[in-house]
């Protein structure tokens, strides 16, 4: 039997962090009382009409750009018919066969389409299955129906799921930089959504689909669609056939169930919706919007590789990072002696390492480190004016407490050791302290030395530069 | 200080010009107008209280009450749309149409009768009962906005809000013997209007006289942020004071007024005798042909009720208005919509869901916008000749009630003179413009000439109205009246 080879595509729903909803004048919030962002348009009173948010447009148009997509002349919006309790006016707006952004590229991946279009509501349920079939009672929460969305379906160019997460990873940092969203999959301001089919590897054909939901992080997003590929890759191998369906991701165990028909299988009867005139970017609002776009991930990993001669993962993890690479921005900025690779090996080494012992997440801004210090370290471990293991205990320091690297060194009295004597009289105690060592290495045991250089660094507490003392050990045993 | 009738008897210019005058205050005319919607016996009005325009110096509409069709969101006061499924709605905000009437002055005076969601052309589809032509108590006003024209006729309003969709303001307010103005699409905000038709929608005035329409359409025109779709006029609309029609040409259509078309023996009397007077005033009649104008209400009944079966869809029973409990979800929305929709609306929502159903949408949706593009560039091109197109506005005069309920086809083609207008989004006026007896015999009843004029064209197609108003001399139901007593 030929392999089989998995054919994915991702379809991401951002929300964007306008200061208002996409059709009416009510303030964006996350965990405020509920129903209290609500007013008649986003709760679908009787009489009352949309009115586009010319910021959306922007964002929307600034996603485009940022994803190399043609921009629409003129583009519109469709109405989604379906009742559901968070759809207030029973459909929802949303743009259908004219998007505001066609035909583009992230990395490896090619970008269908990036579409405007409005949030619904929040549903609880009350009951064990927390959906709507079987639950006791389900209230609503009005403050996220109307919350602008851009929808961004990719062509199905992914092959793997670890392939789908990178992506992802990419597509979330490109949307970060522009902050047009908090990108929090966690909170659902960024939800991503596969599609999975498999077909025998170097045809053309697209086997049967199935729709991946709930899949609210990157690692869920592998996972999710890791165990979708060997489920139907077990179907097809037992001659069964995959059934287009929508399935919801669990989380806890990992599984995969079909969504109930009900909850998904509409004919949305989509028709232009009459309440709106076309969205026609103005020469100005396009300008804007390109001139809005900051360094993307992807240019920026590229400078870091070909200007900076960061190596590759060090690279990458600064582009696609946004607050990491914007520390290390700045760290680099305030500048003047560190080579920019020692800079970013200390933020993405020791300071993320900070981050997590103080459980701090992911932005280096949240420690009590500043850019600047960072950099000023660098530069003495590089100009050798403290070693590098005191280099990690100042950067600990600055991490946990603040202040300047050379307060710490000062304070800690960290300072290389450069007087030749006491240097010297350093490297024989700890020959002697290490005897056995000492008589391998004058045997010719040069790998013993490494004890005696840590019994010198343990002396110094680290103040002795290790490349110098190894050296003058070598002089005495050699 | 005149009495209450003679302050009734009063157009809106009229009643304005009393109250600059001194004659009378804001607050007397007010008492007035409310006293004669509180002996309401046709069934006009839905909500029967009086809300401001009894303030001296508040604008210069203070004093003038206008009733409300039932189908304008008034904030904290009851909102039907004529509708089981919004009984005892109160609207937290009013539209922009009510706001700038009240901004200028004017009281709001009561909530009139409809059909259920503007659906209808004689009100009869209302949850609330049906209305009475104040000309003949067995007869319809017409509709949708039925309870308006009637309390205009009936002398229980010196002005009325209507809306139009395919005839909803020009068919009753010829049926009742006053004038009605349809708007171009876009001219007046559709904020706060409850929406059965959005692309066709539009509001406009019922009223005695084509000058009070020029007043209330100035008031209540301009663009409105709240409503993308709204463009204003070009220029504020001027009280007309036309008296000939010089050189002005007028367009008859064949397709809408030929002799296949079901017109009644004495409204096309009428109609000639309008043509003739026209000429009379100087102006020129012309033949003019809209070839895709009899194929409107095909087209209208496909488009009407796809955008209806989409805009009633908020009526689901979680947020607002009636709501049938059950065990579950869907039953709740099936409940909750079987009891709280008439038959009518139920009809409209299943034909439109079906229009744009998958697979049916390039058959029924696709192919009736197409018609409804030709239908805007058959009027293009006859504009081209001639000032104005005028027809009939309804192909009958006020029928018996419940003549026609059984056959919806039969109420549908009522419209038949009025949807291409609409259609094409252009701006038309009814006047009435005679009597003439029903083909079923009785007492004459009141025949309605239709003008229409090419989008943004009212304040000529108000001058023309005018002159032709002038000329005519109709005495409303209420002068008789006046006079009999």
């Amino acid at each position: 039997m030929t392999a089989l080879e998995p054919v994915i595509g991702l379809e991401i729903h951002v929300q964007l962090a306008t200061e208002t909803k996409m059709f009416c004048g009510c303030r964006l919030s996350f965990g405020d009382e509920p129903n209290s962002h609500i007013c008649p348009v986003c709760l679908g009173h009787p009489g009352v009409l949309p009115n586009v948010n010319e910021q959306a447009i922007v964002y929307a148009l600034m996603i485009g750009e940022a994803l190399g997509c043609e921009i629409a002349e003129r583009s519109t919006f469709h109405r989604k018919n379906y009742f559901y309790p968070d759809l207030p006016k029973g459909y929802q707006i949303s743009q259908y066969d004219h998007p505001i952004a066609v035909d583009g590229r992230l990395g490896d991946v090619r970008v269908h389409r990036a579409h405007l279009e409005e949030d619904a509501a929040k549903l609880s349920h009350k009951g064990a299955s927390g959906r709507i079939h079987g639950s006791g009672a389900s209230v609503v929460d009005f403050n996220r129906g109307g919350t602008p969305l851009v929808e961004i379906v990719s062509e199905p160019d992914i092959r793997s799921a670890a392939q789908a997460r990178e992506w992802a990873q990419l597509l979330r940092a490109t949307l970060a930089s522009l902050g047009v969203s908090d990108c929090n999959m966690e909170e659902g301001s960024l939800r991503v959504d596969g599609n999975v089919s498999l077909r025998p590897a170097g045809s053309d054909e697209l086997g049967t689909k199935t729709e991946l939901k709930n899949m609210n992080s990157f690692r869920f997003l592998e996972r999710g669609i890791e165990a979708e590929i060997e489920r139907q890759r077990e179907l097809i191998e037992s001659g069964q056939e995959v059934e287009q369906e929508t399935l919801h991701f669990h989380p806890d165990d990992g599984s995969l169930t079909p969504m109930r028909s009900k909850e998904y299988a509409h004919d949305y009867r989509y028709f232009p919706e009459p309440d709106l005139v076309p969205v026609v970017p103005t020469a100005e609002m396009r300008e804007a919007a390109r001139a809005a776009l900051p360094e993307l991930p992807a240019a920026r990993k590229e400078r870091y590789l070909t200007e900076l001669d960061l190596p590759e993962a060090t690279a990458a993890s600064l582009a696609f990072q946004p607050e990491l690479g914007g520390f290390f921005e700045d760290a680099l900025a305030a500048n003047s002696d560190a080579t920019p690779r020692a800079i970013a090996n200390w933020v993405t080494g020791d300071l993320v390492a900070a981050l997590r012992e103080q459980d701090l997440g992911e932005d280096p801004y949240r420690s009590k480190a500043e850019p600047r210090e960072i950099a000023a370290l660098a530069a003495m471990v590089e100009g050798k004016q403290v070693s590098h293991s005191a280099g990690k205990q100042i950067l600990a320091k600055l991490a946990a407490e603040g202040g300047t690297a050379a307060g710490v060194v000062e304070s800690e009295g960290l300072a290389q050791i450069s007087d030749d004597s006491e240097i010297d009289a350093m490297i024989d105690a700890a020959i002697e302290s290490e005897p056995e060592a000492a008589d391998q290495v004058r045997s010719g045991n040069e790998k013993a030395i490494g004890r005696i250089v840590g019994a010198a660094m343990k002396n110094s507490q680290g103040r002795i530069d290790g490349g110098l003392a190894r050296e003058k050990i070598l002089e005495r045993l050699g | 200080m005149p009495a209450s009738e003679e302050i009734c008897r009063l157009s809106a210019t009229e009643l304005i010009a009393g109250i600059e005058a001194g004659s009378f205050s804001p607050a007397e005319s007010i008492e007035a107008w409310a006293g004669a919607m509180e002996s309401d016996d046709l069934n006009a009005f839905l909500w029967k209280g009086v809300e401001g325009g009894a303030e001296q110096g508040s604008g210069h509409l203070s004093g003038l009450p206008v009733a409300i069709k039932d189908i304008f969101c008034t904030s904290g006061i009851p909102t039907t749309a004529g509708s089981r499924i919004l009984e005892g709605y109160k609207p937290p905000y009013s539209a922009t149409a009510v706001e700038r009437l009240t901004e200028a002055g004017a009281g709001l005076l009561g909530k009139t009768n409809m059909d259920e969601f503007a659906m209808g052309s004689s009100n009869e589809n209302s949850a609330y009962g049906g209305v009475s032509n104040p000309w003949d108590r067995t007869r319809v006003p017409g509709g949708s906005s039925g309870g308006s024209a009637a309390a205009v006729a009936g002398g229980l309003a010196p002005c009325a809000l209507g809306t139009d969709t395919g005839g909803s303001i020009r068919q009753p307010a010829a049926l009742c013997g006053i004038v009605g103005l349809k708007p171009t699409y876009g001219a007046i905000s559709r904020f706060g209007m409850i929406a059965f038709a959005s692309s066709l929608d539009q509001c406009g005035p019922l009223t005695r006289t084509v000058a009070d329409a020029a007043l209330l359409l100035e008031v209540m025109q301009g663009q409105d942020q709240r409503d993308s779709t709204s463009v204003g006029l070009e220029a504020p609309i001027e009280l007309p004071s036309s008296t000939d029609l010089d050189g002005v040409r007028f367009g008859v259509p064949a397709e809408l007024v030929g002799g296949d078309v079901g017109i009644e023996v004495g409204v096309r009397e009428v109609f000639e005798q309008t043509l003739s007077r026209i000429e009379e005033l100087g102006g020129e009649v012309a033949e003019v042909t809209l070839p895709h104008a009899a194929h409107g209400i095909s087209a209208y009944y496909v488009l009407a009720p796809a955008e209806a079966s989409s805009n009633l869809a908020r009526y689901d029973g979680v947020r607002y208005g009636l709501r049938v409990e059950a065990d579950d979800l869907v039953s709740m929305y099936e409940r909750t919509r079987s009891e709280g929709f008439g038959p009518e609306v139920k009809r409209r929502i299943m034909l439109g869901t079906y229009a744009l159903s998958s697979g049916y949408y390039d058959a029924y949706y696709a192919q009736a916008q197409k018609v409804r593009t030709r239908i805007a560039e058959d009027f293009t091109a006859a504009f081209q000749g001639v000032d104005f197109v005028v027809t009939p506005t309804s192909p009958t005069v006020a029928f018996p009630l419940g003549a026609r309920t059984q056959d919806p086809l039969s109420m549908y083609l009522s419209d038949f003179c009025t949807v291409p207008m609409s259609l094409a989004g252009i701006p038309a006026i009814s006047i009435p413009a005679g009597l003439a007896a029903p083909p079923e015999g009785g007492p004459e009843l009141p025949v309605g000439f239709q003008i229409a004029a090419p989008a943004f064209g009212e304040q000529d197609l108000l001058e023309a109205a005018h002159a032709l108003e002038m000329s005519i001399g109709f005495q409303r139901l209420d002068q008789r009246e006046g006079e009999g007593a």
